[in-house]
């Protein structure tokens, strides 16, 4: 391809260019506006520095507020994602080497849920979790004993785990059943045990797979707001309700703000998952 | 000679259809075996009976006088050079040619010394750090040569490795292949469908159809000693007459009599008598043993490829000197140029140039096998 695009090709990337500027970057930049803004618009750091300065009191001891329910984020995203990865990975796997048929079926199976609203979804996972839900209705006739879980953290990290495992099996998926046949073959010829070649082949070549996998899950499990809500009866309060909070209250700065500082360290999270996938070929880099 | 692989009656089919019929085969330490054939014909899945990745369903697989059917690949001394290449393409040169010696645990100055001793032999000594996927098709097929060898197996499955490259570097492949196996006293199994590589590579070629062994000999053998019409037709060009079997060493076909070098058959038994193109002179019209009308005439460069109808059958004939078409000749052939075999299932199949043409020829032998999983 030539350096310079052709006027066609620049033409038809106009529209998406636009919708991009429109809809991207024009969004981005008036949440930063915002964000270093006061009511009256005059450049202020008061709503990052409220960020990380507000205190309140929980049973009796002073936290810092928000603080505290952006580590409880991300604590439940990254347990939702390890738990995704964790059930994903080999769900994926043996997708991937399953007959045509059973692909396709099983693929269908993953994506009915998704055609479903995410609240009703959440909704039917209350139903299910409560106390006197479809679980301890189903506990009790085995003659179990009841348990509590709504309203738990376990609750929130089940919702979470339900909404985004596809999105951590189908770009695992993609990638294992692209991959080549005669490289397990080669080493299983090599010397490899099932063992082996799960280690030192499937595992490699399929982390490019884990790691978007790993970002689709954690970044929309972050800033979720509505699942814990519902399965959290409200008191596991994330950053995403917090958000959700304060525009509701109106406060459009201080919820710009908070976007904005869980923005640059889901970016700085990204980065440093890209640097990890770069240098993939081990023994070295090339010298092209 | 020492016998290292035997096959022992073999066959094995795939969803119903059996791809071997009856194999057997021995194969012996320190040679060159070619498996030559057209695609279908179960070369490649002999191959991998013998490396591993298939389990016969009739017969056995013996290794050094031990049955090893069962045997998984990774238990084998046998390793194989895949066709288009497989080689891991997270790792780089150094890693991929000690991927077999790393599962061994083998300590690290051993590992590097022999990688280092393997990329020398398939001459990438300057190459160890690269990325796989930056290195040309030949550079890539030695590393999987090499990392198929740094192992020491006993046996190196070949399965087509120089399909995917350019006339050029394939003739130099060729060359490289035979001194390494030379040099390293490894017997090599070697699977093809190109029978110009087989014949300049082996010390032994199998001929196989339809998952059946049609001969096993030497290149020599198996060019001037072809056991049916299926063989000369598929190891160079013959013309694949009927003939009958006068007396020994005299033949009549093309309502001629020849002499010629073969006995041992039936008074009056029907044979396939082969003639090569390069065996056969063109000589005036009144001084040919059979006369003909040149049809076509193509340039081939060395030579000319001419087919000359005669009595209906078209012929094919090389020669450097020019014929034109429409003009009438005559043919001479010498009696050891004439090879009778006996009737098989393949006769009158093969060997009649009518509706020859060089794009039809070339058409029906695929440039890669990929269908050749059979």
């Amino acid at each position: 391809m030539s350096k310079k695009s052709s006027l066609t090709t620049k033409l038809s990337l106009a529209p998406y260019s636009l919708w991009a500027a429109l809809f991207i970057v024009v969004p981005l930049i008036f949440v930063a506006y915002y964000a270093f803004t006061d009511n009256s618009f005059n450049f202020t750091f008061d709503n990052i520095s409220r960020f990380f300065t507000s205190k309140s009191n929980v049973e009796g001891n002073e936290v810092r507020t928000y603080l505290l329910i952006f580590w409880r984020s991300l604590k439940l995203a990254f347990i939702s994602t390890v738990i995704c990865l964790l059930l994903g990975y080999p769900l994926a796997y043996i997708m991937s080497r399953a007959k045509e048929r059973s692909q396709k079926i099983m693929m269908i199976l993953i994506m009915i849920p998704m055609w479903m609203n995410f609240l009703i979804r959440t909704y039917a996972w209350m139903t299910i979790l409560q106390d006197t839900g479809i679980l301890n209705g189903f506990l009790s006739l085995l003659g179990l004993n009841r348990i509590h879980i709504i309203g738990t953290e376990s609750a929130v990290v089940i919702g979470m785990v339900y909404d985004y495992l596809p999105y951590m099996v189908l770009p695992i998926y993609s990638i294992m059943a692209k991959m080549d046949d005669k490289l397990i073959e080669a080493a299983k010829d090599l010397g490899c045990n099932s063992a082996g070649i799960l280690k030192r082949v499937i595992i490699p070549l399929s982390l490019p797979g884990v790691l978007s996998g790993i970002t689709m899950v954690l970044i929309p499990s972050v800033s979720t707001f509505y699942i814990s809500q519902k399965l959290g009866n409200g008191k596991f309060f994330l950053i995403g309700d917090a958000i959700e909070g304060q525009f509701v209250a109106n406060n459009l700065h201080f919820a710009a703000a908070i976007s904005f500082i869980l923005m640059v360290v889901l970016l700085a999270v990204m980065a440093l998952m890209k640097k990890f996938t770069n240098n993939r070929v081990y023994g070295g880099e090339s010298t092209l | 000679m020492k016998k290292i692989i035997e096959l022992k009656n073999i066959s094995k089919s795939f969803d119903g259809e059996k791809v071997l019929d009856n194999i057997s085969l021995d194969i012996y330490d320190n040679e060159f075996l070619t498996l030559l054939g057209p695609s279908g014909c179960g070369k490649t899945t002999t191959l991998r009976l013998i490396g591993g990745f298939e389990s016969p369903d009739e017969g056995d697989v013996i290794f050094l006088g031990e049955k090893i059917n069962d045997v998984p690949p990774h238990k084998r001394h046998v390793n194989t050079v895949f066709q288009k290449y497989a080689l891991f393409p997270h790792l780089n040169v150094y890693e991929n040619v000690a991927f077999p010696l790393r599962e061994k645990k083998m300590p690290k100055d051993q590992i590097e010394k022999k990688v280092h001793e393997m990329l020398d032999l398939v001459m990438l000594s300057g190459f160890a750090k690269r990325r796989v996927t930056s290195l040309s098709g030949g550079q890539q097929q030695r590393v999987a040569i090499a990392r198929a060898l740094v192992n020491e197996p006993k046996v190196l499955l070949l399965d087509e490795p120089l399909g995917a490259l350019d006339l050029k570097l394939r003739k130099d492949m060729q060359q490289e292949l035979k001194k390494i196996q030379k040099a390293t006293g490894i017997t090599f199994i070697f699977v093809t469908h190109d029978q110009e590589e087989a014949l300049s590579m082996s010390d032994t070629i199998v001929v196989m159809s339809e998952g059946r062994i049609q001969q096993i000999g030497t290149p020599i053998d198996i060019y001037n000693e072809p056991v049916n019409a299926f063989v000369a037709d598929f190891i160079g060009e013959s013309n694949i007459l009927d003939g009958v079997m006068l007396e020994d060493l005299k033949v009549r076909f093309s309502g001629h009599v020849f002499e010629c070098v073969d006995k041992g058959f039936g008074r009056g038994e029907a044979v396939d008598v082969v003639v090569r193109p390069e065996d056969v002179d063109i000589v005036k019209e009144s001084e040919g043993m059979l006369t003909g009308i040149v049809t076509g005439v193509t340039f081939m460069g060395v030579h000319y490829e001419v087919i000359v109808d005669i009595g209906g059958f078209k012929w094919m004939i090389q020669t450097t000197d020019f014929v034109d078409v429409d003009e009438h000749i005559g043919l001479y052939i010498e009696p050891d140029a004439i090879h009778i075999m006996k009737k098989s299932e393949y006769s009158g199949m093969f060997g009649d140039y009518s509706s020859f043409s060089n794009e039809l020829d070339e058409l029906s032998i695929p440039p890669e096998e990929d269908g050749d999983e059979v």
